[in-house]
């Protein structure tokens, strides 16, 4: 039973963090109706910026993790300008395409230079015993900035003028235009903001798990079961999204075979998404 | 017009295909049968995509789920029961056909980015069960006893006789695409891209339509699978499955040309053959992934109809011809 217990708060403690990443990929989808597929690109590369700072440079990974949640926000902002601004009128097929083909493009890069071999950050913050449940620090400050990073997206989101222009845009594009928000900018910066909530959730991951190049591909596939699970375009939906998967995650190792985990989470994505295509809370607020 | 002349546009697909088989016959060397081998599945798997992709607007990022289940299906009739292979062909596309209705049933009504993001999750899903499920061997895969190959008369011959199995069936698929373009079927499906809800009013029974579009662009990569793992000798989910094969369907139907029956054809010849070539030269073998996905954007930020669709656009004369 204590056991059991223990493994529920793992679990819990990882589902904050994926829940940032499928904020990131929520967020864009409520602002643009973008669905970005080059999310696991945006992951496993701050894992890598991550781990060139803190074994290269000596950085402390936390540091290391804000000064790529930046770079994230500018390559996010990049990204937007040259694969995503042509085509963000047209069909939906050209905007997957159009995210797919960076994560295709990134890919490539990044396997050419790391190779796919697993690396691994040796850092360590102890444990933490509370009674009869023993958690690693790494995953405790991991789940402490996942709740840190989601607060100050909604102090963003609901208290400064961008982002009152971010929520404006995502309401109706054309109506903010015509009271002058600068809708090309906000767009920009709406993709920048989703592709740093990616590097902050993989830089944070990066602290406690092994990666390499391809595993932003999984953390992805997370973020898309998280997202529909709370309601695409919904933020707080997808933390509560991402502890429902935790706990998932958490609880089923239990009971059977490990490698039996996805065949529930994607099998319990096709449901949520033939039944409930708005998600558990309902989509865009 | 005589009637020969409506049908100018099967005229180049079939010489393409006809000319790699007289090509490949004509060398007789196995190196390049082999080679040849991959761009007719390349264009049957990218011609089948098609159907649901092109004609009717629906992007399935799952499509290679048809060519594993198929493959699996088939394999396992063929090692457990000692089927031959002409049945077990049957039964693989027929299991691809049934799991393409069920999909289709279930998640064809949803559109846009949800039906994309449903079949990554079916792809996901497909690939877990797949590698947990025992009878078909988990993630270890099934292997064939190579006696197997003796009623074909020895191993070599078999792998000669896929070949033009292989031809016979992307002949098939390629009619099979030509023939639901020139049907009234066809124009239904043009009609639901173009806009779903303007083809209901207008008589189009969209649920169905899609439905058969699905199980039509299904059948053939499920017959496909069991060749192909016939010919492979044994299976494994990872080979079933490589979700990074349904991305480069769509690829090489974008490439060539979305909704034309030449254009997937031309795109999966093309994007094979420069596939080979990135792979063998020094430079790009490491980032061949990053070339194809540069070559992916360009196409969509700048020639979205793809190589058949900007020809027609730009020179109508040839439009009876470039079908």
């Amino acid at each position: 039973m204590e056991s059991l217990l223990a493994f529920l708060v793992d679990g819990l403690l990882l589902g904050f963090v994926y829940g940032v990443a499928a904020m990131g990929m929520t967020l864009i989808w409520g602002v643009m109706n973008v669905i970005n597929l080059s999310h696991n690109v945006l992951i496993a590369f701050s894992m890598f910026g991550v781990y060139l700072l803190f074994n290269n440079m000596g950085v402390n990974p936390y540091l290391a993790i804000i000064l790529i949640a930046v770079m994230g926000l500018l390559l996010g902002i990049v990204i937007y300008v040259i694969a995503l601004h042509r085509v963000i009128e047209a069909p939906q097929l050209s905007t997957l395409l159009a995210t797919f083909s960076v994560s295709m493009i990134m890919t490539g890069i990044g396997t050419a230079t790391w190779s796919t071999s697993p690396h691994n950050i040796e850092f360590s913050l102890g444990s933490l015993s509370l009674g009869a449940i023993t958690l690693q620090g790494t995953r405790v400050v991991a789940a402490l900035a996942a709740i840190a990073t989601t607060a100050a997206l909604y102090l963003f989101l609901y208290r400064t003028r961008p982002g009152r222009y971010v929520r404006a845009v995502a309401n109706n594009r054309a109506a903010a235009e015509m009271v002058g928000v600068p809708s090309n900018q906000i767009l920009a910066l709406s993709f920048g903001l989703g592709a740093m909530l990616a590097a902050i959730s993989g830089g944070l991951i990066a602290t406690f798990f092994p990666f390499n190049v391809l595993s932003g591909m999984n953390y992805q596939l997370k973020s898309f079961v998280i997202g529909v699970l709370g309601g695409l375009g919904n933020p707080i939906g997808a933390l509560v999204g991402g502890l429902i998967l935790g706990t998932i995650e958490g609880l089923i190792p239990r009971f059977m075979e490990t490698s039996w985990v996805p065949v529930f989470e994607f099998g319990l994505f096709v449901v949520i998404i033939i039944f409930r295509p708005s998600g558990l809370f309902g989509a865009k607020q | 017009m005589k009637n020969w002349q409506k049908h100018l546009g099967l005229l180049i697909p079939l010489l393409v295909i006809v000319g790699i088989v007289v090509g490949v016959r004509l060398t007789d060397k196995p190196a390049t049968r082999e080679m040849f081998f991959t761009v007719l599945k390349a264009i049957a798997l990218a011609s089948s995509l098609n159907i649901i992709l092109g004609y009717t607007g629906y992007v399935s990022f799952a499509h290679i789920v048809f060519f594993g289940i198929g493959g699996y299906v088939g394999f396992y009739f063929m090692s457990v029961h000692g089927w031959s292979l002409w049945l077990a062909m049957l039964m693989g596309g027929l299991a691809a056909g049934v799991l393409a209705f069920l999909l289709g049933r279930a998640i064809l009504h949803l559109r846009g980015a949800y039906f994309a993001l449903a079949t990554i999750g079916v792809n996901a899903a497909v690939q877990a069960f797949i590698t947990n499920f025992k009878p078909f061997g988990g993630p270890i895969g099934m292997t064939l006893n190579f006696k197997i190959y003796q009623q074909y008369g020895g191993a070599a011959q078999a792998l000669e006789m896929s070949f033009y199995v292989l031809a016979a069936l992307t002949l098939g698929v390629v009619v099979l695409s030509y023939a639901i373009r020139m049907s009234k079927f066809g124009l239904g499906l043009l009609a639901i891209r173009e806009d779903e809800d303007a083809a209901e009013v207008m008589g189009v029974i969209a649920p169905n339509a899609k439905t058969w579009a699905y199980v039509f662009s299904a059948i053939f990569p499920g017959i496909i699978g069991t060749l192909f793992f016939f010919k492979n000798g044994n299976i494994e989910p990872h080979d079933a499955f490589p979700l990074a094969s349904s991305i480069e369907m769509i690829v090489m139907v974008m490439l060539g040309g979305q909704g034309t029956v030449l254009g997937p054809i031309l795109g999966a010849t093309v994007y094979q053959r420069m596939r080979g070539s990135l792979l063998t030269s020094t430079i790009f073998k490491n980032i061949q992934l990053s070339v194809a996905g540069a070559l992916l954007l360009l196409i969509v930020l700048f020639v979205p109809a793809g190589a058949i669709g900007w020809l027609r656009y730009r020179f109508p004369v040839l439009r009876r011809v470039l079908q």
